[in-house]
């Protein structure tokens, strides 16, 4: 590990399309300590060095999924990410690749919703609603546990090797948010759900390359929702239900 | 211009909920300055009140015992008539969350799971892990999908538009372009948040400046009981991260550096459990006296809870302190002090979001119905968003319907867009001598540090002094951000001025109630004086700074009694 309280070199992307210049890096040298993270370090820049950076942040906790960046090689959220932990003298700070940029590491984000709504993301029941909850047991709520921690930060779908090729390929972000809809207990779509994502710009896409497993900055796991969605889709096509 | 019936501004909670309720029955678009899915209302962690009795611990809890725990939380100063509203709608809320698809946590009978807080006779907070206001927040912003209800995301709002007595519409700049619109509408709804990055110690997202609130303010709305503002027991050393208040509802102990569970001295009965503003100071009073571990800090201890409750009930603090504070709580206890966490004051309306002026409304943290009083009870906050955005919704779509088109107030559109036009020029291109970052960090420090968890006249006046000295030197400070898109420097010292004057009538308004109630306890006025003091802050903006009034509480059951827990 670093010595702490000292200086580390921050190159940050920037880029204005308003005005008629090449994208670039700029330098910029950004005092820190053991617990410095690289948010801190654009807080830094943008308050006392150079008022025109541009990027996203809210919430500072992980939770919020507005500060994905491309940091040292890897998409990761900026807030969360210890500068010391990066173990290195330079931080790189570059916009998430492969989504259009706006200004400076701030990106387009709407190819990303489009495709979120394109697998009808939400609660589909057919039956009249109970007056009280939907009875759900201790089991089939842990069933979508770690679906439901998807905080929408795009870190996987702008790693994703298929996604930079196949633009209509909804991707790692959709499909597990398709997944957590077609494992939940309460959800009445039944093949609709999977049908949605039964084709080539679906399941069958996905190359198990693990890229979005590897950058998700909550430890999640789109790869494994996605396999599981393509079983369930093989089942119902072997068994002639689809 | 862009015309819609109804524009709710901010893609919280409670925005959302508003504009769910108004969509079905007239054109309602959201304008939300980031993403919804990136509002403050998903670093709500521990859970949402209301009287469902679905555990045998709370079978006996209804919508009455749950209004009586909020009043006398409030220290007797939130209006009785609220909040048996919100207790009473709570319970048809939950079930509406839960049938749009929530994953609450579940009892072993299937049920939603719900879990002991602070202030509460019975297990009243229904969760869904530690992640409750993530999950909520996603959900309804589903439903929106689901609806089809428009969103102009990352639109700053910058101003109100009122014509005479009525308000027509909000002027607003979109980020990625640096366009800066005119919105016309027949009614405005703000859900714009709390204002806790007044504060150098808060919980609170970066986005949570209060803009909304000092917009309505210098519109000519009185803000409510601002001097009201709520330390939560346990932030998170150094970043001030939110650690749940559930973490102490699962069994969680608080200790000092003598290994002593003190809130015993405290609060005898309800110990870790007793109301955020008595928790709050207890472990401040343990810091102040020299108990308090190096960093000025006190131990959350969660290690007797077992690593299995834990993972399953607590994951998400864990990962915040393994991330922030590099501790794991299930082998070590969590450094935590207390921290700005919620403004229980805000825009002046009433249980439909109405305020004085015609066609605008207020719902959720921005607003101040008066539901929380001198002190919210943790799990009430979110109960607050669904219940009050779903009510001002619906009153404003009432509204909307009996009138007609407001394309009458053009002229009064045309003059704000260009006088706010006008503004952000002078605003981008300002070359003075000052720096807005340190102006800021002063106000941040200010607050903290003279209107914090005790307060005294004296360092209260001086508090005011200084906010006012800021504001001064706010007249000459500059900017070195100059382009169009995505200008976080035009922004910020657009919403500084914004945060001065509010941080302005928070201190005038506690500098002025000479007693100590709920939150805000005065060492040189130690008792509640309901005599002089029962009554609720209005505070007016004039060019001269915040000028007070005051008006009554309502009170219906309940009649002001000593609090003990």
């Amino acid at each position: 590990m670093m010595a702490t309280n000292q200086n580390v070199t921050l190159k940050a992307y920037r880029y204005d399309p308003d005005v008629g210049q090449e994208p670039r890096y700029d330098s910029y040298q950004v005092p820190i300590d053991e617990t410095t993270t690289v948010l801190e370090a654009l807080y830094y820049i943008l308050e006392r060095v150079d008022g025109s950076l541009s990027f996203r942040s809210s919430c500072r906790s992980a939770v919020c999924g507005s500060c994905a960046m491309f940091i040292n090689g890897m998409n990761r959220l900026a807030c969360r990410t210890q500068i010391v932990a990066l173990n290195s003298r330079e931080v790189r700070i570059a916009p998430l690749p492969h989504l259009p940029v706006i200004k400076d590491l701030v990106v387009d984000m709407a190819g990303f919703w489009e495709k979120y709504e394109r697998v009808r993301p939400y609660l589909i029941t057919t039956v009249a609603s109970p007056d009280k909850e939907w009875p759900q047991s201790e089991e089939e709520r842990k069933a979508i546990e770690e679906a439901i921690d998807c905080i929408l930060c795009a870190c996987c779908h702008s790693s994703c090797t298929m996604s930079w090729w196949d633009k209509g390929y909804l991707g790692p972000a959709a499909l597990l948010k398709a997944y957590r809809f077609a494992a939940d207990s309460r959800d009445q779509a039944g093949l609709e759900r999977l049908r949605l994502v039964a084709n080539e710009d679906g399941v069958f896409r996905c190359h198990t390359i693990f890229n979005c497993t590897e950058d998700c900055p909550k430890g999640l796991s789109p790869t494994f929702a996605i396999q599981e969605l393509k079983k369930r889709v093989l089942w119902k096509k072997l068994t002639f239900q689809m | 211009m862009i015309h819609h019936q109804v524009i709710v501004v901010g893609g919280g909670l409670a925005g959302l909920r508003a504009a769910l309720e108004a969509a079905p029955q007239v054109d309602t678009a959201v304008l939300s300055l980031v993403h919804p899915v990136r509002s403050h209302s998903g670093a709500a962690q521990g859970g949402i009140n209301a009287a469902l009795a679905n555990m045998e611990a709370c079978k006996d809890d209804n919508p009455e015992k749950h209004a009586f725990d909020t009043i006398k939380g409030s220290d007797f100063l939130a209006d009785q008539d609220a909040v048996e509203i919100m207790t009473r709608e709570g319970p048809a809320c939950i079930i509406e969350l839960e049938h749009w698809g929530v994953p609450f946590s579940r009892t072993p009978q299937g049920k939603i799971a719900q879990r002991p807080f602070g202030g509460a006779g019975y297990p009243r907070t229904c969760y869904a892990a530690d992640k409750t206001g993530l999950y909520i927040l996603h959900t309804m912003y589903e439903q929106v999908v689901k609806q089809g209800v428009r969103v102009y995301d990352e639109w700053a709002i910058l101003s109100l538009i009122r014509d005479g007595d009525t308000c027509c519409g909000v002027v607003a700049m979109h980020l990625p372009t640096g366009q800066i619109e005119a919105f016309q509408a027949e009614a405005v709804i703000f859900a714009t948040g709390g204002a806790g990055r007044i504060y150098s110690n808060s919980t609170n997202s970066h986005i949570c400046t209060g803009d909304g609130m000092s917009i309505a303010y210098h519109a000519g709305v009185p803000l409510k009981d601002m001097e009201f503002i709520q330390f939560h027991p346990t932030a998170l050393l150094r970043t001030n991260i939110l650690i749940t208040e559930g973490a102490r509802g699962e069994g969680g102990y608080l200790v000092n550096r003598l290994g002593e569970r003190f809130m015993e001295k405290y609060a005898p009965k309800a110990m870790e459990l007793a109301p955020r503003d008595i928790v709050s100071r207890s472990i401040q009073t343990e810091i102040n006296e020299g108990r308090g571990f190096e960093d000025g800090c006190v131990h959350l201890d969660l290690r007797h809870l077992g690593r299995e409750k834990i993972l399953e009930r607590l994951p998400g603090i864990r990962a915040i302190a393994m991330d922030f504070a590099g501790v794991d709580p299930i082998e070590k206890p969590i450094p935590i002090h207390p921290g700005q966490h919620y403004t229980m004051g805000g825009i002046d309306c009433n249980y439909r979001g109405e305020t004085g002026l015609k066609g605008f409304y207020a719902a959720g943290e921005c607003a101040c119905v008066s539901v929380h009083g001198a002190n919210r009870l943790g799990g009430n906050s979110l109960l607050e968003t669904v219940v009050f955005g779903k009510l001002s919704g619906a009153r404003a779509a009432e509204f909307v319907r009996g009138k007609a088109s407001s394309q009458g107030n053009a002229n009064a559109v045309e003059q704000a867009l260009a006088r706010v036009v006008a503004e952000t020029e002078k605003l981008r291109s300002a070359d003075g001598k000052e720096d807005p970052a340190s102006l800021r960090l002063e106000m941040q420090k200010t607050m903290a540090d003279k209107v914090g968890i005790f307060r005294t006249k004296q360092e209260l006046a001086e508090g005011l002094a200084a906010i006012q000295a800021l504001q001064k030197r706010y007249r000459e400070i500059r900017l070195n951000g100059r382009q169009k898109r995505f200008n976080l420097d035009l922004l910020r010292n657009w919403e500084l001025k914004g945060m001065l004057d509010l941080s302005e009538a928070v201190v005038a308004g506690a500098l002025a109630r000479e007693e100590s109630r709920g939150s805000h306890s005065r060492t040189d006025f130690p008792k509640r004086d309901d005599v002089n003091w029962l009554k609720h802050t209005l505070a007016f903006h004039t060019p001269e700074g915040a000028r007070l009034e005051y008006k009554p509480v309502t009170i219906t059951r309940f009649q002001p009694e000593e609090r003990k827990y």
